[in-house]
This record gives structure tokens, sequence and C-alpha cells, in this order.
């Protein structure tokens, strides 16, 4: 309590004069204090920026799936025919399954159901397209699973699906063929005999792995299941989590959901199976962990220089003090007393530019945000981290001048002038 | 009654190249409490030399020195800063006040090392710069005060911490006779309230203030005579 107490006094007399020495040297003061900002500011500028970026270039991948899973009877990719018998004898997952789990799952920002199946001979008054084309059913989020937005009309919507409309959008390929020269919108075709209404266009997406992506039409799940039903028809159910933080949760919630809605018994393994794109994110920070070392390295040096900066100011400081020093001494100081005094007033020395430089990267990395259309993100962290660095600064380059501060002789300042 | 201040055959010698400088050369002293003592002798002969010993600001070559009974001799740095902050107080011939400090503050910077709370050394300031007759000048710093009131500034702040010795080198010697009368009255009635007091000096009218007047010369105590009876 006694050193408490005496702590608290010597770090106000230190706060005064750290305020009277940037006062007294206010352009040497100036740049001291940028070097450190200017360090501070890289590290927290760059954080700043790759947390933005990060949490954009997460949303974006979003659409690629990167917090998005698939639930499906069957898995993904499959080694020839081994365990297959596992799989098959798995119940589909059908409608009112799906149904339910949207109705009761909490987290998914987007859950959206998809089925597929192959249609021949689509027709539009005298054309046919011969060549199989990719029947969808879905509902109004599954463009989205489908990595496509609408380019013209509109999406599917829940009324469409609700009611079991007639209605379709189609891939680029279908448009090529069937309207070469015609708007597809509001035009009826025909899938195996059944008349469907095109209510929308989606962009075209080109090829991937050798095959065309646009050759496809898509219809209201429910008039899927209507008309294009078979005994081996289960729904995949994509389920989109709110960001990658809750992503784990989301995928939690959605197999306890879904165990609970297909009656799987507690200790039982799952009768479903989950995919899902986590790998993406880690090749992300991959990339972002080769900008945060640059930015590290830059910040190191911008500290280094200011640091010597700070060194240079106190022993400025020390110089021009050395009466004041004597005084002190003669009426009670002990060398701790000056050797605190002097280093508390070389770390709020740098923890001012160290402030300064928190706000300006802080503002830096917004700008990149503003940029980039991309909400902010606050590496508090860092900041808190940066703080700390430039305490160290303070201590590390500021112990010799008051080093040299402590150990003078009292009768000697007190000559000087 | 036992003796405020004892030095034995005190020396505290300089090494200039090859020359070796004895600024004390066998001091031999005893001093009491409720003294008052003045130091003369020619300007080089050891009288700061001899007050920063006393003062415990320096330490000796060789000798004994007891302050109350403590071997000063024996003492390391935070025990000589300890013994200076509450046993004694010092004033300077040029003041020696913070400049950017206020006159309170100046009073208040003692009592900082001594770990007195915030509160308590406003008070103890402010009554200490009343006893010198500057409680209107209190917020004031050093460039605001004239020299006498710089100097009651630097009494006020010896006075502060209640200690055992003061010691004024040459406390009038940049003042003006005017000031000068001013700050020898106010040693005096410390001294007649019970202070000790040690003040070096080259005039004769300032010396014959104490009761004891000791003169050196060339690090040596040429002599030391009570000129008054208390
Ligand atoms: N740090 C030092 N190094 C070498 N010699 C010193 C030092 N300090 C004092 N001296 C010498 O010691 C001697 C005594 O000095 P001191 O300051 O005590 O004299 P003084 O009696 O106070 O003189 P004045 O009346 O001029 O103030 C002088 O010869 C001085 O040169
Ligand atoms: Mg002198």
């Amino acid at each position: 309590m006694f050193g408490l107490s005496r702590t608290k006094n010597g770090i106000m007399e230190s706060f005064r004069m750290t305020i009277d020495a940037i006062r007294q040297n206010k352009l040497r003061s100036i740049l001291t204090l940028l070097g450190i900002s200017i360090g501070v500011f890289s590290v927290i500028g760059v954080m700043t920026a790759i947390r933005t970026l990060e949490s954009s270039v997460e949303s974006g991948l979003n659409v690629f799936g990167t917090n998005t899973f698939v639930i499906q009877k069957w898995p993904g990719i499959r080694v020839g025919n081994h365990g297959d018998e596992k799989y098959r004898n798995r119940k589909n997952i059908d409608y009112p399954q799906y149904e339910e789990f949207k109705r009761r799952a909490r987290m998914p920002i987007m859950v959206s159901v998809s089925e597929g199946t192959s249609a021949r001979n689509v027709k539009y008054r005298d054309k046919t397209v011969k060549r199989s084309i990719e029947l969808i059913g879905g509902d109004e989020g599954t463009i989205r699973t489908y990595n496509t937005y609408i380019a013209d009309g509109r999406n599917v919507t829940t009324d469409d699906v609700h009611s079991v409309r007639n209605v379709c959008l189609l891939g680029m390929d279908v448009v090529d063929r069937l309207f070469p020269f015609e708007d597809p919108i509001g035009k009826t075709i025909q899938i195996r005999g059944l008349d469907y209404n095109v209510i929308g266009i989606t962009e075209r997406k080109g090829e991937a792995f050798g095959g065309s992506q646009d050759n496809y039409i898509a219809i209201p799940i429910t008039n899927f299941l209507q008309h294009f039903k078979n005994r081996w028809t289960t729904l995949s159910i994509s389920v989109e989590a709110p960001s990658a933080e809750e992503y784990d949760k989301t995928m939690d919630e959605a197999i306890g959901l879904l165990r609970a809605i297909r009656k799987v018994p507690p200790g039982k393994e799952n009768d479903f199976e989950i995919e899902s794109n986590a790998e993406m994110i880690e090749r992300f920070s991959g990339f972002t962990s080769g900008i945060k070392l640059f930015a590290l390295s830059i910040s190191v040096i911008a500290l280094l220089v200011a640091g010597i900066g700070i060194m240079n100011i106190m022993l400025v400081s020390v110089t021009d003090r050395i009466k004041e020093i004597g005084i002190r001494k003669a009426i009670g100081a002990t060398r701790t007393d000056i050797l605190t005094q002097f280093l508390t007033e070389a770390i709020f020395l740098s923890e001012f530019g160290g402030i300064v430089g928190v706000i300006l990267g802080i503002a830096g990395g917004n700008i990149v945000a503003v940029i980039f259309k991309v909400p902010a993100v606050i590496p508090f962290d860092w900041a808190l981290y940066g703080l700390i660095v430039c305490s160290i600064i303070g201590i590390g380059f500021g112990i010799y001048p008051a080093w040299r501060a402590s150990n003078l002789d009292p009768i000697e300042s007190l000559r000087y002038e | 009654m036992s003796s405020l201040i004892s030095l034995q055959n005190i020396k505290r010698h300089y090494e200039v190249g090859d020359e070796i400088v004895r600024a004390l050369d066998g001091v031999d002293l005893t001093i009491n409490h409720n003294e008052y003592i003045s130091i003369m002798g020619p300007s080089g002969s050891g009288k700061s030399t001899l007050m920063n010993m006393i003062g415990c600001l320096d330490t000796p070559s060789s000798g004994k020195y007891e302050f109350e009974g403590e071997l000063v001799h024996d003492m390391d740095d935070n025990q000589l800063a300890s013994i200076r902050n509450r046993k004694i107080g010092f004033v300077f011939q040029t003041f020696n006040l913070l400049p950017k400090a206020t006159a309170l503050h100046n009073v208040e910077v003692p009592l900082i090392y001594s770990n007195i709370p915030k509160n308590q050394r406003i008070d103890k300031a402010s009554k200490s710069l009343t006893e010198v007759g500057l409680h209107d000048r209190m917020y004031h710093r050093p460039n605001e005060l004239s020299g006498g009131q710089r100097q009651r500034v630097a009494i006020a702040r010896a006075l502060v911490n209640d200690p055992s010795i003061i010691l004024a080198d040459e406390p009038t010697g940049n003042l003006d006779s005017k000031s000068g009368a001013e700050i020898m009255n106010i040693l005096d009635s410390l001294y007649s309230r019970g202070n000790t007091i040690i003040l070096v000096t080259h005039e004769e009218y300032i010396a014959n203030h104490a009761h004891r007047i000791i003169n050196i010369f060339d690090g040596k105590i040429k002599d030391d005579k009570i000129v008054k009876k208390k």
C-alpha cells in the first residue's frame, strides 16, 4: 500500500512531466510519436484491412459454399461400390422432413432444397432439345446454392412452391437452344408433356470440369415431387450458417435436428451425410498469414526506428533536466524514484504515439472497408497488442536514459547550468 | 543531551588529473539541537563541500559522520535519500526550484517522496507557504516571483517535512539587501522556534545573526566560536 501510493504519485508526476517534455520539444516529439504511430498504424491498419477482407471474402465464399453445407442421403464422393449397402438402406430425405427441418432450424440464415433428374425432349413450339437437360426441383434459395443469379425475370418464390406452380427457370444453354431470337420470359415450354411457364433465366456460368454448368431447368420442388418423383428420389438440403464462427454450431444444430426428425436413436450414427467446404477457409487464411507477416515486419522496423527516437528524446530530456534531477535528489528522491519517473515518461510518450497509431490504423482499415464496400471489422486484440508493444518499446528504449538519469550525482547535477 | 551531528576527521578529496584537491581535510565538528551556526571562509575553502557533507548529498572519502546517532558514512544511496528527505532542509543560493511547477507544487515535492497522500500534501505545503508569508502566491510559478519570494518558497520547501536541520548555502547571495533581510528574519524566527540552522555566508552582518561562527580555510576549521548566548 505504501509502495502503491508512492507509485501513483510518481506516475502522476511523470504524466505531467511527459506533457511538459512533449511541449518543450515539439518537433522532436512529433517526429518520434509519428514513428511509433506509423509502426502501430501499419499493424492495426493491415489487421483491420485483413479482418475486413476476411469477413468479406468469407461472405463472398458463402456463395461458393464456405459457410454452407449440404445434407443428403448419399455421400458426395464414393469410391467404388464399397459400403453402398449402408447408404442404400437409409430412409430417403423427403419433403415433410425438409419442411420440418426448415421450420425448426434456428441458426441457419438460409435453408434450401434440391433434387435433380434428367429430362429429354424439352419443347418450345416447334423446337425440341433432344439431349438430356438436368431438371432441378428447388425453392427460393436453390439458385444461390448453385452459385448463380437471376439474369432476367424472377426467381422461384415460396408461393410458387406452396402452390405447386408449373413455372421454371432456364439455364443459358436451354435458352440458347429454345429461344435463340426470342425473349423466353412468359413463354410456355413442355417438359415430358407438361406445360411450364418460364419466369426467369439465370446468369451464364460457363464450363467447369469439362461440362456446361448452364444446361438445366429449375422448377418448384413441390411440382418436381408431384410429377418427377420415383422411389429413389431423396432431397439434398443446403444449409447456410450466418458466419464462419457459427458454422460449427449451425452444423451441430442441423445434425441434432435431423436426427430428431428422422428419429435416429441416441448412440446410433447419423443416417445422413454432411458435405462441407471447410478447407476453403483454411486456404484463405494461409494467404492472409503472408500479408500479416509482411505488415508485422514493417511495423517492427518502424517501431525500432521510433524506439531509437524515443531513446534520443529521453536522453535529451535527461540532459535538459540534469538540474531538476539534482533538485529532486537533494530533496529526497531515490534512484528508483528517478528511474521510475523517466521510465513512466518514456512509456507515456510511446503510448501517446501508440494510441494515435491505433486510431489512424482503425480509420485506415475502415477506409479499405469503404472502398471494398464491406462492413469494417475492428481488431481490438491487435489494438491491445499494439499498445502493449508500445509499453515494451517505452521500457526497452527508455531504460537506458532513465538509468543514466537515476545515476547522476546530485551535487554535480545541482551545479549544472 | 546527545548531539545532532558529529563529524570526526572528515576528509573529502577529489582527484583532478594527477593532483589531489583536499576540499575537506580533517574536519571535526559537533552540532547540537537548536544551534544557529554561520560558516565563513574564502572562496574555495570548502564551505559548500562541508554543507553537502552535512546534508548527506556527499559522502566522505574518510572519517566518521553520525547524524542523530545513525552512521551516515556507512549508508547506501537509498538511506541517504531518505535522510535528506526526512531530516534535512536545503536552501540554496540559486533557489533551485522546479521552474515549471507552481510554488505549491514545489513545496509539495519532498512530501511526494515521503509517500504522503495528496490532500495532506496540499495541507502541509500551503501551511508551510503561509509561514513564509506566501499564502497569496501559491499558484505562481518561479518566473512569476521575485528573488526574495523564490527564496521563501525554497525555505517553505525546506521546512515542509519538519527537518532536524536547515542548511542554507549563501541564501542571500543572489538577493538585494532588503530581500536578504526578509530571508534572515525568517531564519531567525525559525531558530527562535527551536529549529537548527547552518548558514554559509561571506557577509559579516549576515553571519552575525548566528550564535556560533565557524571559519574554514583550506578544508580545515580555522576557528569555531560562540558569539552570542542563546
Ligand atoms: N567535483 C569536484 N571536483 C574537483 N574539485 C572540486 C569539486 N568540487 C569542489 N572542488 C574543489 O573543492 C574546493 C572546495 O570547494 P567548495 O565548493 O566547497 O568551496 P566554497 O568554500 O563553497 O567556495 P565558494 O565560497 O566560492 O562557494 C575547491 O577548491 C573546489 O575547486
Ligand atoms: Mg560554495
